[in-house]
């Protein structure tokens, strides 16, 4: 006869918290050294919850299915010549972006998750961070697989993690990371785990997949999903780790809101490089960027979430009204950033065409005709009269976001925003209040940014030309830069698909 | 401009991938949450409800026609809205706490 099932709860308790130990000739405040020194204050690291109960067991065998059925598609998309069956290979620069953006940040998040996973004091919250852990890891693997299938036919995409460590755009996803994994434990799991994965990433990944999705690109689709299933076990890790160290002690309350305030910002200005994304790099749309934010942030956080974290005295972020407010102009002001800088880039951009300037209009109603659609008409003229408009200066940076200065006063569109401040006897810029608000409260942090218009006058970029700095970039000019009607790419999309052609290549 | 947020009513949701096996699912949920709303978009189904949401082993496996365990909704399962209240053997519950 078969020895009856345990419950979920009693395999939870046997195969996860119960194989932790109490050291004895240690002092635990040894085994565990880095989760004080925030003035965090925990009392009973038992009380720690995990919704997903997970067990070693379950996680395998879990993961591995999502691995099988990932990977059948990557085969079947490769051997199926796939990437033809795209809207359009324009469609292409959203994955240039995501990889050397992106990807790069999973592995960080692999290696960080993997630290905290050897040093919380709890059993629960450390199985939960091993998980998370070996999760990055497979995201950052199968992001990989599944997009190099493009680097065999497309520019751009060689050499994302070098790209990732120098050009200047990819410094905006790097010092988000970077700022996340040399604080704290406890203001790591506020800013990924809840600000990011739980605020803020369906912002980034549902779009991104429907977008894959409704262009044609089942890959990335399938790995899109793939990564989102773990993403939703990870999503429940920064709730409860939030509701945690809030019912711990009332002293963390201030702490956590501060924190809160931080890294609403830090990853709403991450995912403004979405919003261009999805507004713009997407030659068949799914939602705008405006109606995604209503729908992921206002509706479900601001409406669903934040009544939930008042009852612990946590109210929603600091500057969120301008967030808000920028729904209007977000996309346009960034996408209009990457477009004159696209010479210095890793991927193609152009002016939208006809069509997508009509949706735009539809989606922004507020803001488009009056302030984006003459800019674009403009530069469109510009590009028909051989005049392709590519800046050659280069731009003043925030401080803080390393985004270049292009956001607009917040209600009017026609200003650009510049802020200041002053930190021994030298002034520092930033694109908005919730910047500065940031650099004010820890300026010995910021003053250290790795900013890359600095490094390039500091001679540490391969020289003073723009030939020199794409060199040192791993950017071939002509090849993975530029206008995208003029590009390689769209010179091979359209011989591909040109008349019938006999036999392969 | 956006209006006041207190006027509407807070939603629970989960978002679903929209495959073959997310079918029967996605009928039992239809089935054990009648208020819920559901909404199509590329490759996904957002279903999202002004009470709980719950997930029934039981209807599940009618619909599917075979054994479920609660586990498998990993699979499926793309992001949500609310606090994971319970997921045991039998069922899993979304709603806000407070």
């Amino acid at each position: 006869m078969a020895k009856p099932k345990l419950s979920m709860r009693d395999r939870y308790r046997l195969l996860t918290r119960d194989l932790d130990w109490t050291p004895t000739y240690v002092d635990p405040r040894n085994v565990y050294p880095y989760t004080r020194y925030e003035g965090i204050k925990i009392h009973d690291w038992d009380a720690w919850e995990d919704p997903f109960r997970l067990t070693i067991d379950s996680y395998s065998k879990y993961q591995a299915e999502k691995d099988k059925k990932l990977y059948a598609v990557i085969d079947g998309f490769a051997q199926g010549q796939g990437h033809l069956s795209l809207t359009d290979a324009r469609y292409i620069n959203s994955l240039k972006l995501f990889l050397q953006g992106v990807t790069p940040l999973e592995y960080a998040a692999h290696r960080h998750f993997g630290y905290l996973a050897r040093h919380l004091d709890g059993p629960g919250a450390r199985f939960a961070s091993l998980c998370q852990s070996i999760d990055e890891l497979r995201h950052c693997q199968t992001e990989i697989h599944t997009i190099s299938q493009y680097n065999k036919y497309y520019g751009g995409l060689h050499d994302f993690g070098k790209m990732h460590d120098r050009v200047w755009y990819l410094s905006v996803p790097k010092s988000f990371f970077d700022d996340g994994i040399s604080a704290g434990p406890f203001e790591f799991l506020t800013a990924i785990s809840f600000s990011f994965e739980y605020m803020l990433t369906n912002l980034l990944f549902v779009p991104f997949m429907s977008g894959a999705s409704f262009n044609g690109d089942l890959a990335t689709m399938t790995f899109g999903f793939s990564a989102q299933s773990d993403e939703s076990r990870h999503m429940t890790l920064g709730l409860e780790v939030l509701k945690f160290i809030l019912e711990q002690d009332e002293g963390n309350v201030p702490i956590v809101q501060d924190w809160v305030d931080k890294w609403f910002w830090r990853g709403y200005r991450l995912l403004g490089l979405v919003s261009a994304m999805m507004d713009y790099m997407l030659p068949r749309k799914i939602m705008s960027w405006k109606e995604a934010f209503e729908l992921y942030f206002e509706q479900q956080m601001l409406e669903g979430l934040f009544p939930d974290l008042e009852y612990y005295g946590i109210r929603p972020p600091r500057h969120l009204d301008q967030a808000i407010a920028e729904k209007d102009t977000l996309s346009h002001q960034i996408y209009w950033i990457l477009y004159s800088f696209s010479h210095a880039a890793s991927f193609n951009t152009t002016v939208p065409n006809t069509e997508e300037l009509d949706w735009m209009s539809q989606a922004y109603p507020d803001t488009f005709d009056r302030h984006y659609r003459p800019l674009w008409e403009k530069a469109r003229a510009m590009q028909e009269s051989g005049n392709r408009l590519f800046v050659r200066g280069l731009p003043t940076l925030c401080q803080v976001c390393q985004i270049p200065l292009g956001f607009s006063e917040p209600g009017d569109p026609a200003t650009i925003s510049v802020r200041t401040s002053h930190f021994r006897q030298e002034r520092f810029n930033f694109c908005s209040d919730g910047c500065k608000w940031i650099f004010d409260r820890e300026p010995e942090k910021y003053v250290q940014a790795w900013l890359p218009v600095h490094q390039i006058y500091q001679g540490n970029c391969g020289g003073a030309s723009v030939p020199e700095v794409l060199n040192w970039y791993g950017i071939e000019d002509g090849v993975d830069n530029g206008e995208y009607l003029a590009s390689r790419d769209k010179r091979a999309w359209d011989e591909w698909h040109a008349a019938s052609v006999v036999g392969g290549r | 401009m956006t209006e006041p947020a207190k006027t509407r009513v807070r939603l629970v949701g989960v978002d679903l991938q929209d495959s073959e096996e997310s079918r029967a699912l996605i009928e039992a949920i239809e089935e054990d949450n009648p208020e819920a709303n559901l909404r199509r978009m590329p490759g996904l189904v957002k279903i999202q409800s002004p009470h709980p949401l719950e997930i029934r082993r039981e209807t599940v496996e009618r619909h599917m026609g075979r054994e479920w365990e609660t586990h498998e909704f990993q699979m499926a399962i793309v992001s949500y809205a609310g606090n994971i209240d319970e997921w045991d053997d039998d069922r899993i519950v979304i709603k806000w706490q407070h």
